[in-house]
Formats: C-alpha cells, sequence, structure tokens
C-alpha cells in the first residue's frame, strides 16, 4: 500500500478544494543508455503546473514527451534534478497521480465496473455500498451506465478512454496525466472525446497535465501550452491560452486563437527544422548551410 | 386471409429455440458432418477399387474399407479390453499431463518474474528443451523402477516444457501499462503477480495447454508401443494398435487410430471448453 503524504485528498473529494496539485520540475535531466550508446531526452527540464489548470505539452514525436510523463508518474526516477508535487518531492508511482496511457491500458480481463473498482479494492480506501454508489456514479458520468458488465474488447475505442477517464477519476488523484490520450480515434470521436474531456474538465478543474500532438487540440483544451524542444528536450516556449471558458469549438477559428496556432507553429517549425538538419540528411544540412551563408555575403 | 393477417403482425413474439434446435441449426455442425460423411463415401470407394476394376489405387487400395472396420469397431466394443486400453491410456495422458501443468505454470511464471531465477534456469532449461520426449525413452527405462513410472516421466517431458515455453512467453508479453497502471493505484509486487500477470498470462496457459495435451498423446502412444507388452505396463491405445499390428488384423489397426483421434478430439474439447470458462473476455473475440 503506497500511501504518500502528498495524497492528502484521497477520501471522496467531493470539495472543490480537494484533487487539486501543483506540480513543479526543477531542472530535470534524463537520459537512457551507456557511455557511447548514451541518448539525452531530457536535459534542464524546468516547468510549473499551476493547481487547477489544463496544461498542455506539445512538441515533435520522438522528443521525449512520454518519458516526461514516466518521470512525474514515478515510473522512472530522473537522473537529477527533482519533481516536487504539492512541495513534495516523487519518489514512485502513487494514485495521487494518475496516467491516461497513449494506448487503452484497461485491464482485459476485468468488466468495465471491475476496472473502475481495481485501484479503490486494491487500497480498501472505499468499500461496500460506497463503492459501489461511486463507481456507477463515474461510470454514469461518462455514459458508461448500460456498459458497465461489458469487457474492453466490446468497447468502441472513445467508450474504452471514457472507461479509462473514470477508472483514474475513482482514485482521486491530485493531478490527471494524459499522454496522448484520443491518438489512435477516428477524427469524429476524437472531436466528440476533446468536447467531452473538456466539460468534464470545467466541472472538477482538477489539476491536469495532457501530453498530445496536435496543436487544434491542445489550444482547444488548455489555459497554458508548453511547447518543447527537440532532443535533448527542455521548454522551448510557454503560451498562456487567453481563450474565455466554458470554451466552444468554434473559438479555435477566432483570430485569437489564430495568434497562438501561429506563434506555436513557429517554434515548432523551427524545431523540426533542427531537428531534421540534425538528423544526419547530410545534403539537406549542407544546401541550408550555404544558403545562409550566401544570405549573410549579400547582406 | 384478410382477417388473420393482423394476427400475424401482432404476434411477434420471439420463438425461442431449444439447446438442441440451435445445436440442429448450427451451419457449422452440417458442415462438418457432411465433410466426415464425404471423406467416409470415398475411402469406401477407394478402397473397394480393387473389387470393382481389378487393380489398387496406391495407399488407400491397401486400407480397410470404413464397413469392415466398423464391423470390427462393433466387435471390440462390448470387449472390456478395448475400454481398459482406453482408460489406461487417458490415464497416463492425464498424470502426465496435469504434473507437467503443476510444475510447468509456477516454473514459467518464476522464470518470467524473477531475473535471477531466469539467470540460473533458462540456460539449462534451454538445453534439455530441443531434445524429443522419445529420446528420453531409453535413459529412463534405464533410470525408473518400472515401465509405468517411465512412461509417465516421458509423457511429462513432452508437455512440460511447451508449457513452460508458452508461460514464459505470456507472461514477459504483457502490456507494461498494465503493470503501470496497477502500480499508481498502489498495487503490490504480490497484487501485481495475482491481478496483472497471473490473468495476463492464462491465455497462454490455456495454449500451452492445448499444445502439450497434443503432445502427451503422441508420446504416450509411442511409449505404450516401445514398452506396453512388457511384462509390468501393459494395455493402451497404443498396445491395442500393436497387437493388432502383431495380430495382422488391419481393420482392428485402424479401429485403433481412430479411437486414438477420438481421444485427442475429446481432450482438446475439453481444454477449449476449460479455456472459455476461465477467460470469458476471450469469448467475445
Ligand atoms: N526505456 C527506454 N530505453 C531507452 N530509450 C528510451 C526508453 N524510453 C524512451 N526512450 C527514448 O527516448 C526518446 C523519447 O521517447 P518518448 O518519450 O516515447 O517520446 P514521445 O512520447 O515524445 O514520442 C526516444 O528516442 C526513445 O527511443
Ligand atoms: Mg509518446
Amino acid at each position: 500500500m503506497t500511501v504518500t503524504p502528498a495524497s492528502s485528498g484521497e477520501h471522496e473529494a467531493q470539495g472543490p478544494a480537494s484533487g487539486k496539485g501543483k506540480l513543479e520540475l526543477r531542472n530535470v535531466n534524463k537520459g537512457y543508455g551507456e557511455a557511447w550508446e548514451r541518448q539525452e531526452v531530457l536535459t534542464h527540464m524546468s516547468l510549473t503546473i499551476a493547481p487547477g489548470d489544463l496544461t498542455a505539452v506539445i512538441g515533435p514525436s520522438g522528443c521525449g514527451k512520454s518519458t516526461l510523463v514516466d518521470l512525474i508518474a514515478g515510473f522512472e526516477r530522473p537522473d537529477s534534478g527533482e519533481i516536487l508535487l504539492n512541495g513534495e518531492p516523487v519518489t514512485g508511482p502513487a494514485h495521487d497521480r494518475m496516467v491516461v496511457f497513449q494506448e487503452t491500458a484497461l485491464l482485459p480481463w476485468l468488466t468495465a465496473y471491475q476496472n473502475v473498482a481495481f485501484g479503490p479494492k486494491l487500497r480498501g480506501d472505499l468499500k461496500g455500498e460506497a463503492l459501489d454508489a461511486e463507481i456507477n456514479r463515474l461510470l454514469d458520468k461518462v455514459g458508461l451506465a448500460e456498459f458497465k458488465d461489458k469487457y474492453p474488447i466490446q468497447l468502441s475505442g472513445g467508450m474504452q478512454r471514457r472507461a479509462e477517464l473514470a477508472r483514474a477519476m475513482i482514485n482521486n488523484p491530485l493531478i490527471m496525466i494524459m499522454d496522448e490520450p484520443f491518438r489512435g480515434l477516428d477524427a469524429m470521436t476524437r472531436e466528440l472525446m476533446q468536447e467531452f474531456f473538456l466539460k468534464l474538465f470545467e466541472e472538477t478543474r482538477r489539476t491536469n497535465l495532457f501530453v498530445t500532438s496536435e496543436l487544434d487540440e491542445a489550444i482547444f483544451l488548455a489555459d497554458r501550452l508548453i511547447v518543447l524542444s527537440n532532443r535533448p528536450t527542455s521548454v522551448r516556449e510557454t503560451i498562456e491560452i487567453g481563450l474565455p471558458r466554458p470554451r466552444e469549438f468554434h473559438m479555435l477559428s477566432s483570430p485569437e486563437a489564430f495568434k497562438y496556432k501561429r506563434q506555436a507553429m513557429e517554434v515548432l517549425h523551427e524545431e523540426a527544422m533542427r531537428g531534421f538538419t540534425r538528423s544526419g540528411d547530410q545534403q539537406a544540412f549542407l544546401d541550408a548551410y550555404r544558403k545562409g551563408d550566401e544570405a549573410q555575403s549579400d547582406g | 386471409m384478410a382477417t388473420t393477417a393482423p394476427n400475424v403482425y401482432n404476434q411477434r413474439t420471439v420463438v425461442r429455440r431449444t439447446r438442441w434446435q440451435k445445436f440442429l441449426a448450427n451451419k457449422k455442425l452440417w458442415r462438418g458432418v457432411t465433410a466426415i460423411l464425404c471423406t467416409l463415401v470415398l475411402w469406401e470407394i477407394g478402397s473397394r477399387w480393387d473389387e470393382w476394376f481389378g487393380f489398387r489405387l496406391p495407399f488407400i487400395g491397401f486400407i480397410p474399407p470404413p464397413s469392415d472396420v466398423m464391423v470390427a469397431w462393433l466387435e471390440v466394443l462390448p470387449k472390456i479390453g478395448y475400454w481398459q486400453s482406453w482408460y489406461l491410456s487417458f490415464k497416463r495422458v492425464l498424470a502426465g499431463f496435469l504434473s507437467a501443468m503443476l510444475l510447468g505454470i509456477p516454473f514459467g511464471l518464476a522464470l518470467a518474474v524473477n531475473r535471477y531465477f531466469r539467470d540460473i534456469f533458462f540456460p539449462p532449461f534451454e538445453v534439455l528443451r530441443p531434445i524429443p520426449p522419445l529420446a528420453w525413452v531409453p535413459a529412463s527405462l534405464i533410470f525408473w523402477p518400472t515401465n509405468e513410472m517411465s512412461i509417465a516421466f516421458v509423457t511429462f517431458l513432452g508437455a512440460f516444457f511447451t508449457i513452460v515455453i508458452n508461460v514464459l512467453g505470456g507472461a514477459r508479453s504483457i502490456d507494461i501499462s498494465y503493470l503501470r497502471a496497477a502500480q499508481s493505484m498502489g498495487a503490490t509486487q504480490l497484487d501485481m503477480f495475482w491481478r496483472i500477470v497471473l490473468p495476463g498470462t492464462l491465455p497462454s496457459i490455456f495454449t500451452g495447454a492445448a499444445v502439450g495435451m497434443g503432445i502427451t498423446w503422441e508420446v504416450v502412444l509411442a511409449a505404450e508401443m516401445i514398452s506396453g507388452g512388457g511384462t509390468q505396463a501393459g494395455g493402451g491405445l497404443g498396445f491395442f494398435i500393436w497387437n493388432s499390428y502383431m495380430g495382422g488384423s488391419l481393420e482392428q489397426i485402424v479401429v485403433g487410430m481412430i479411437s486414438i483421434g477420438i481421444a485427442g478430439y475429446l481432450s482438446s474439447s475439453a481444454i477449449r471448453y476449460l479455456g472459455t470458462v476461465c477467460m470469458p473476455w476471450r469469448r467475445l473475440f
């Protein structure tokens, strides 16, 4: 039983103040491999996730977003630096931080109901009728009341994602970490899920770290957008998203949203170019280099 | 007519069919039955060719026709010795199979979850695994005091390696995010073993069991043929075939062979049935 001091809000977080964690990363470094095979993934990563905010993290594929998630969730340890949740250092996985994984991690041998019951039953912190009522409430909330006795394989992609949300929420984490949760869903389902998730978030305003590689998704959902650089990865830019809440899809076509989008795109494009020229395509690199020279001598 | 027509629409009660009716309405069943009947007819024609046209078809012309086999079968059916063969073979298969499961599943799981255990026991296991079970027969005849025990041992080996490899592979390929999710929710090492690793390995356990069961039958029959005629351990369907061969009864050989086919089918059906009972989420595939 892992009961960390940070998990103060574990029993029925009905009060609006509970379930809001503040997360800080201070100069975190993480790499994989030994000696000459060593690859630095994250360097000098510092960021703060404010309580009650939805912070989106966006970055090129393979830049280390999932590595960041693993560190915060406590599945991996940083090589150096500090990760603090409400001021307490993170030392390992615990139910004050819940991850919704990139691919579904519902247990295939349990029904939706049993999957949601898994965490509380393990810890024994919610039992009997109270547990049953809470599971039913959450399944109802995510629109799966009728499907509670179905196995994950019988649920559609969107339903699986919602069941997973319910499974995470019942543990009352201080922070929810979502690693590209809607990747792989078809466009229609994806939009519906974004809307649904947004409503859920705006209701509870539980601190949320939302990793994505879709810019529109990030701007639509987030209070703050963190753009990561190429590997070795650090925070490249932080953009405050000032769109009003509750959010609506049409806000994405407002000039304001467009401004954020362009700002982020510029950074992302620069990073992509940098990664491209460095990633072994020598000719492209030399061409770019020569062009730069010419531009300088011209000017 | 006009008066009855509305009634037809009103009577939209769903007709509940009995299990038996459902069974008979199953297209799969009828395809299977047709296939077996066709095979029997072709076989009958093929092996009676000689009597009809004066020259023999290769292979099939030498096998007794199914009608003769049926007659031979009806002859042995009431005899206690035939059923004794069934009983003895089944007993050996079950003994070897169950002991292989009993030892193989924990051993495979231990290999999967403990690195030190794997480092120590996997190399010798991998050296012993490629040795075919029948290559163990002479050595085990020498080592074990009775024939019966050496048959049991060889049978056990046949299933053991397959089961261990399947369990190990299955447990190692469990999605790491299942383990991580459980860890986040507060699972201890023991919780993770019982609640994630074990159910996650169940499909591979049943695959291993199904393959292992097949190997067990092969090994038992071969072992019975090799050693079954001895004084200590006799009988079994393998010996039944051998005995028929010695007695020169071609029909009885085929009776023995088909009996083995049926026995194997019954065993694998039992495993499949157990699989659907133990893994309800798999029935939905
Ligand atoms: N356990 C690991 N061992 C070695 N390298 C890893 C491991 N996990 C991730 N990496 C490397 O770290 C980099 C970042 O991976 P990841 O965090 O999954 O990126 P993203 O989620 O942004 O696509 C990749 O190049 C990957 O090869
Ligand atoms: Mg990733």
